[in-house]
């Protein structure tokens, strides 16, 4: 139990801290406020220079251009990027989860060919999981996958999918084996967005935006070669991307949690309730001292996991609790904003009175979605119930 | 930065489990909560055999020379087993006060025998107007003499020597000088028995000033958080247990989601409250500049969670969780004494809220 940084770490940081010194963007805050679709080839220059540097993607193996960071230098650089306020990364995708993915499952050839353009955003990537009728069950999905000489022939449709709209590539689970049991007929197919018969539409969400994407496939031709691991043991390759998911984006969303309760304890200074600044109502000092608390704690579980996952090799399903931690709790943080602000925290953007030009509206809706995406809470709750107490399963 | 544990760390965590499983099983607990102390010689003897009495205090006074590390896994340990008696009360509370605020003589004097096991102790604080906040104690020395009550302290009948925190003071008094008046309180925490004491121009030695005990209350708020942490795992085990093996609609009740839920919650709040206990006692050996903040973190967290987790722990357990001899309620009662000690969850979100919103504003200032 030390929690000081290491000699190494400490290098670690301030390397990063240079470079970003001399080569964060200056003009992000007035991109920020523009649509997705504008910004995008902006996000993706600001990858590009990241990669210039060595610094997109610090937790692969150097070999494949990483610089096979430990997990407390990956939480270090997510905590330099937020202090900068840096841009996030265009490929964020491929850099998480599907990178990771294919360097641990894919051949040397499939590494060769897709890792560098992952990391420079030449070609960004989408994650083609759940379907219509397989979200949470997601073992069930239907999108089939038929073998025809060399190639797989896919029809099917896939939904909630983030970058469809922008993705070159997807990470495509498919049925490859009808009359298997579900979760052994499944493979990963690595799908070119641009082959004849993909067709990807917007898919509107509550706060207006269109994050996400359906995709539908008739007939897509994709080669043998681009089958990810073995065929019929596509639900192992899927579930190590899920767990990706789970266990780092903690790591990659504190600093936001920090910067957030420390912009509503700064606003609680000034902000009027009941004739005096918010910082001095009794309940919402509590609602505030509630709040910097979780994000502290989430810090430190997160911190444990790590030494956990240092000792066992990969992240396991005790990062349920990260994903269940950090949705809830900012679901409850922008709780506590909206109570702040009153009438006020319902302003949207584009009016004048706008808290944060709108930020905390915004933030309120948005964070509906976090207990849904990359697995419900229930999904997490029943993976914690089974994997982790070894309760039986209910599901 | 490593936030697992050493390999001397699992060692004395690992030990302190065998030790507590085989010294005071559940029938041992149950045996001495009916006892008036909850206190037993024997056990005691064996506790400072194992060093666990002078476990951080310095070697110059026969103690361990541990951190505050160790302390909380000790105590995650003890929690566990739910260890009736002054354990607590002397090493995390009373031998921390001593060891802040004493001389060196006083903390020869008073810290070795704790360390070898002759002596137990604990501290005086909540008074009734006062509560658990040091600047407004009433109870004063006047002429080197100490009047006036103090509640809610726990172990006095097994203590050698009572701690008394005063507004112009900490002091020491023997429990039969004159003018002392103990009285038992009844409490919902069988093994931890609380008492009131009324001093009488009581003759007192002094330790020393006031300021130094915040940061000895800090640590005993630390150990406490994690005793919390441990009485939560023993709970969620039991819970676990039984949702595995209780039967009905022809299944074990763990495979239903209502049930299997609550032991995710119950898992998750135990987790979290670890880390924070774990952390707070790492920002104290540190002295890390937020350690206030962190204590206060974790026992506002433990606070909330104890209830929460013994709460669902009785409701999964159904009419079973209910029962005299169903042990969860016994965790439940310590949970109960233990949320409002030395601060509920209310009281330590105002203490970060004057650290992080009144004090950050200057902070911010000077930045």
């Amino acid at each position: 139990m030390d929690l000081n940084l290491s000699p190494e770490e400490v290098r670690f940081r301030d390397e990063l801290r240079a470079w970003l010194q001399a080569n964060a963007p200056q003009d992000w805050s007035e991109w920020r406020e523009k649509s997705i679709e504008e910004s995008f080839p902006y996000l993706r220059a600001w990858q590009r220079k990241l990669h210039e540097g060595r610094w997109a993607a610090v937790s692969w193996p150097k070999e494949y251009g990483g610089r096979g960071a430990t997990l407390t230098q990956q939480a270090i650089f997510w905590e330099e990027m937020a202090r900068v306020e840096a841009p996030p990364m265009a490929n964020s995708l491929g850099l998480g989860l599907i990178g990771p993915t294919i360097i641990a499952h894919g051949t040397e050839a499939q590494k060769k060919r897709f890792i560098p353009k992952i990391l420079s955003a030449e070609e960004i990537w989408c994650q083609g999981f759940s379907e219509p009728n397989a979200g949470s069950d997601l073992a069930s999905l239907q999108t089939e996958a038929k073998l025809d000489g060399d190639h797989y022939i896919v029809n099917g449709q896939k939904v909630w999918t983030s970058y469809g709209w922008v993705g070159n590539w997807c990470e495509l689970v498919v049925r490859t084996d009808p009359n298997a049991p579900k979760h052994k007929g499944l493979s990963v197919l690595l799908i070119d967005m641009s082959s004849p018969g993909v067709e990807v539409r917007p898919l509107r969400q509550m706060t207006g935006e269109s994050e996400f994407n359906e995709m539908f496939f008739r007939d897509v031709r994709v080669p043998v070669e681009n089958l990810l691991g073995q065929v019929n043991d596509g639900w192992n390759v899927a579930v190590s991307t899920l767990m990706y998911e789970r266990g780092s984006y903690g790591a990659r969303l504190h600093p936001l949690f920090r910067r957030n309760i420390s912009r509503l304890i700064e606003l609680s200074r000034t902000f009027k309730k009941n004739g005096r600044p918010a910082s001095q109502d009794p309940i919402t000092r509590q609602k505030l001292a509630q709040c910097y608390a979780e994000v502290e704690i989430m810090r430190l579980n997160q911190l444990r996991a790590f030494s956990r996952i240092t000792a066992t090799g990969a992240p396991g399903p005790e990062g349920s609790i990260q994903k269940i931690f950090w949705s809830e709790l900012n679901q409850r943080l922008q709780q506590v904003a909206q109570e702040m602000f009153g009438p006020y925290g319902q302003l949207l953007a584009e009016d004048s009175h706008a808290v944060d030009k709108g930020i905390w509206s915004y933030g309120y809706l948005r964070t509906r979605g976090n207990t849904i995406e990359a697995g419900t809470s229930e999904v997490q709750r029943s993976i914690i119930g089974h994997f982790v107490l070894g309760l039986p399963k209910s599901y | 930065m490593e936030f697992g544990l050493s390999e001397s760390q699992r060692l004395l965590r690992d030990n302190a489990r065998k030790f507590f499983a085989t010294e005071c099983p559940m029938a041992e607990v149950r045996r001495l909560m009916e006892t008036e102390t909850a206190f037993d010689a024997a056990l005691w003897a064996k506790l400072a055999e194992q060093g666990y009495t002078g476990c951080i205090f310095s070697e110059d006074y026969g103690g361990v020379g541990l951190g505050k590390g160790e302390l909380v896994l000790l105590m995650e340990e003890a929690g566990r087993a739910l260890l009736p008696g002054p354990f607590f009360s002397t090493v995390a509370l009373a031998g921390p006060v001593i060891d802040a605020v004493g001389s060196p003589e006083q903390k020869k004097k008073y810290l070795s025998p704790i360390c070898a096991g002759e002596a137990r102790s604990t501290v005086a604080i909540f008074e009734d107007a006062a509560a658990w906040d040091p600047t407004r104690f009433q109870v004063s020395a006047v002429n080197g003499k100490l009047s006036g009550e103090k509640r809610f302290v726990t172990d006095v009948a097994a203590a050698d020597w009572i701690v008394v925190a005063a507004s112009n003071g900490v002091f020491l008094v023997d429990p039969k000088a004159s003018g002392v008046e103990i009285a038992p309180m009844s409490g919902m925490d069988l093994t931890r028995k609380l008492y009131t004491m009324r001093m009488n121009h009581t003759p007192a030695e002094k330790l020393g000033d006031v300021a130094g005990l915040a940061g000895a209350l800090d640590i005993a708020t630390a150990a406490l958080a994690a005793e919390m942490a441990g009485g939560m795992q023993r709970t969620l085990e039991m819970t676990v247990e039984y949702a595995k093996t209780r039967k009905q609609f022809g299944k074990p009740i763990g495979s239903f989601q209502a049930v299997q839920h609550q032991c995710a919650d119950m898992y998750l709040e135990t987790e979290s409250s670890r880390s924070a206990a774990y952390y707070a006692a790492w920002a104290l050996e540190e002295k890390a500049p937020d350690a206030t903040v962190a204590v206060s973190i974790a026992k506002m967290y433990t606070s909330d969670a104890s209830r929460t987790v013994g709460n669902r722990g009785i409701q999964v357990q159904g009419g079973m969780g209910f029962t005299w001899e169903n042990d969860v309620h016994l965790y439940y009662r310590r949970a109960k004494a233990s949320e409002t000690a030395f601060g509920d969850a209310t009281f330590h979100r105002e203490r970060i809220a004057r650290l992080v919103i009144d004090v950050g504003a200057e902070t911010a200032r000077h930045a």
